[in-house]
């Protein structure tokens, strides 16, 4: 039955409303596949029991004609995700064994449309990286590995889990989310397809707090349709996020497939960064070219700001992750170490519960805020993002109906590679994805070809505030040209 | 901007982190790195920009000034370290 693996979930949608297999069945192959994918470490918890359970109703369901629209879907999802009497960590130390009492709206939604959770997917701690190395769980392993070699690449972060669990048909769909480029750019690492949608469009209700401002919930999938069916039932408006927007949801699907003739797409010039390797450069012509042939009209556009970006975001998302990490105080959940006295107990706890790269983020964060600091550091970073936003507002303007960049400056590289590497040389690897973070913008990753050591690579596509729909018509122009390929060879 | 091994106990004070003392010198060195980084925001302009204050302009909604939640006292405390009764149990705070 290892086939069943093979569909799309917009094939196995339709396979199970036509009975040809059932929702139990579809789970059963993918908890296989996870317990022979055990040693790619993408699930940090398997919820079998849970899995075949709901798949069990989601049959029940398809056989009375009320089908969600994620019916039998089995999915996995991100430890930044609580999930009711299931254990929620972020992949920290000081979450030990916090057992949420309350369903995140975004899962709360999925399940309610007929998704099956198959089990909790490892991540960087508090979603803080790019290589999903700083989980205290250990690193998920990237089913893709260099041609000849067998050594263990990243599979990006901070959604790693994610990436790596649908790139090797360990679920058919996961949540994860986007702070900097936490869902583009291990998409992006793994041949898959992850969209970050606009700032509002999912609750961030019940996710675990990183940087409010900056987070955002969204999908990774098989393929931008999927990305698309997956989008939609996770977004629409929640009161108990008052930074969610009541707007309607549009059919994300029916915009799969969508002519991107007359479309207006713009290629920053700023995008060119200094040593950017030839393969990418190559790459981002060719994803000009395809749209150009598919009708769309190319221009070069200017985003000034775009350079500010990144040090602008590493004083706002640790700014922010200093007061939201404020809560973890070994009073109400998690961990706790004891102390002489309370603040002993904070501050020894808070030592032994937070990594390295959460400490050194909160202690930036703390300084940048902390008194006489504020106005030169935090104000400051909040005035250039204004500008960032604005440079974007222009070129929407000026009629440009999405942009065209790379998703990530190289491929996936290999785990601990970059272990002597300084904090801010990691950081770069989001120096494509983490201005639409700060404009609030939505933005896609979708594979586009491969390098020279046949890894994957993407291209990313940014849009107007609210319209993901333009994404997934030119996403999916782009994963027609580029031809598929992406399905790594299976070795574990 | 620098910070000197002074400044990082401060934060790490501020932050209730503990750091030993043989940690202080590579988290100054680390903490420098990201402000020197941070520092190419100072070559900016930045008179009369507004501070952004939230991405998406939203307007606060009003709701009913109704109770919707509470009487939740065994899910409020399932996950607490420690626990009395109805209490969260924390080491002696008034002496």
């Amino acid at each position: 039955m290892s086939d069943l693996l093979d569909f799309t979930f917009a094939d196995a949608r339709k396979k199970l409303a036509e009975k040809d297999f059932s929702a139990v069945e579809l789970t059963q192959a993918y908890l296989d596949a996870i317990e022979a994918g055990h040693g790619l470490n993408a699930y940090v918890l398997g919820t079998p029991e849970i899995a075949l359970e709901r798949a069990a109703v989601s049959d029940q369901r398809i056989a009375k004609g009320e089908a969600g629209a994620l019916e039998g879907l089995p999915l996995g999802v991100k430890d930044l995700f609580c999930t009711e009497g299931v254990r929620t960590t972020a992949c920290s130390k000081i979450l030990d064994g916090f057992t949420p009492p309350y369903e995140s709206a975004v899962t709360e939604r999925m399940r309610a449309a007929g998704a099956v959770m198959l089990g909790k997917l490892n991540n960087d701690e508090f979603a803080m990286g790019s290589s999903n190395e700083s989980s205290c769980f250990g690193t998920p392993v990237n089913p893709w590995r260099k041609a000849g070699s067998d050594a263990a690449l990243v599979a990006g972060g901070s959604s790693g889990g994610s990436a790596a669990a649908v790139a090797a048909r360990l679920c058919l769909g996961a949540t994860a989310t986007d702070t900097g480029g936490s869902i583009r750019q291990p998409a992006a690492f793994t041949g898959t397809v992850g969209i970050k949608p606009t700032y509002g469009r999912c609750s961030r209700w019940g996710i675990v707090a990183f940087a409010s401002s900056l987070d955002q919930a969204g999908p990774i999938a098989r393929d931008v349709r999927d990305a698309a069916i997956l989008l939609g039932a996770m977004s629409g408006h929640d009161p108990r996020d008052s930074t969610s927007v009541e707007r309607e949801v549009p059919d994300f699907e029916a915009a799969v497939g969508r002519s991107v003739k007359g479309l207006k797409i713009g290629l920053p010039k700023e995008y060119r960064v200094d040593g950017m390797p030839g393969e990418i450069e190559a790459l981002w012509e060719q994803g000009a070219a395809w749209l150009r042939a598919a009708g769309a009209e190319v221009v070069e556009v200017s985003l000034p700001h775009t350079k500010y970006a990144l040090p602008a975001y590493y004083i706002v998302a640790p700014a922010e992750a200093s007061s939201n990490l404020a809560r973890y105080d070994g009073v109400r959940y998690g961990l706790r170490v004891p102390g002489r006295d309370i603040v002993e107990m904070y501050e020894k706890t808070r030592a032994a519960g937070f990594g390295d790269e959460v400490r050194r983020r909160i202690m930036i964060g703390t300084y940048v805020l902390s008194a006489g600091y504020y106005d030169a550091y935090y104000v400051r970073a909040q005035k250039v993002r204004t500008l960032i936003k604005r440079d974007f507002e222009t070129v929407f303007a000026d009629g440009v109906d999405a942009i065209l960049t790379p998703a990530t400056p190289s491929a996936a590289f290999g785990i601990g590679e970059n272990a002597n590497a300084s904090p801010v040389e990691m950081y770069l690897n989001d120096v494509f994805t983490v201005t639409v973070n700060m404009a609030g913008l939505p933005g896609v990753a979708v594979p586009a070809g491969k390098s020279a050591d046949g890894l994957p690579l993407a291209l990313q596509l940014i849009g107007r505030p609210f319209d993901e729909e333009t994404l997934f018509s030119t996403a999916a122009v782009i994963e027609d040209a580029a031809g598929g390929g992406f399905t790594p060879e299976r070795w574990w | 901007m620098s910070v000197d091994e002074s400044t990082v106990r401060r934060v790490a004070k501020l932050a209730r982190i503990a750091v030993e003392d043989h940690e202080v010198a590579k988290l100054k060195g680390e903490l420098d790195a990201i402000l020197a980084f941070v520092e190419e925001l100072s070559e900016l302009d930045v008179d009369g920009v507004e501070p952004m204050t939230g991405v998406t302009p939203v307007s606060i909604r009003l709701r009913e000034d109704v109770v919707t939640d509470g009487e939740n006292a065994e899910r409020v405390l399932e996950n607490a370290p420690a626990r009395e009764g109805d209490f969260f149990v924390v080491p002696k705070v008034v002496e």
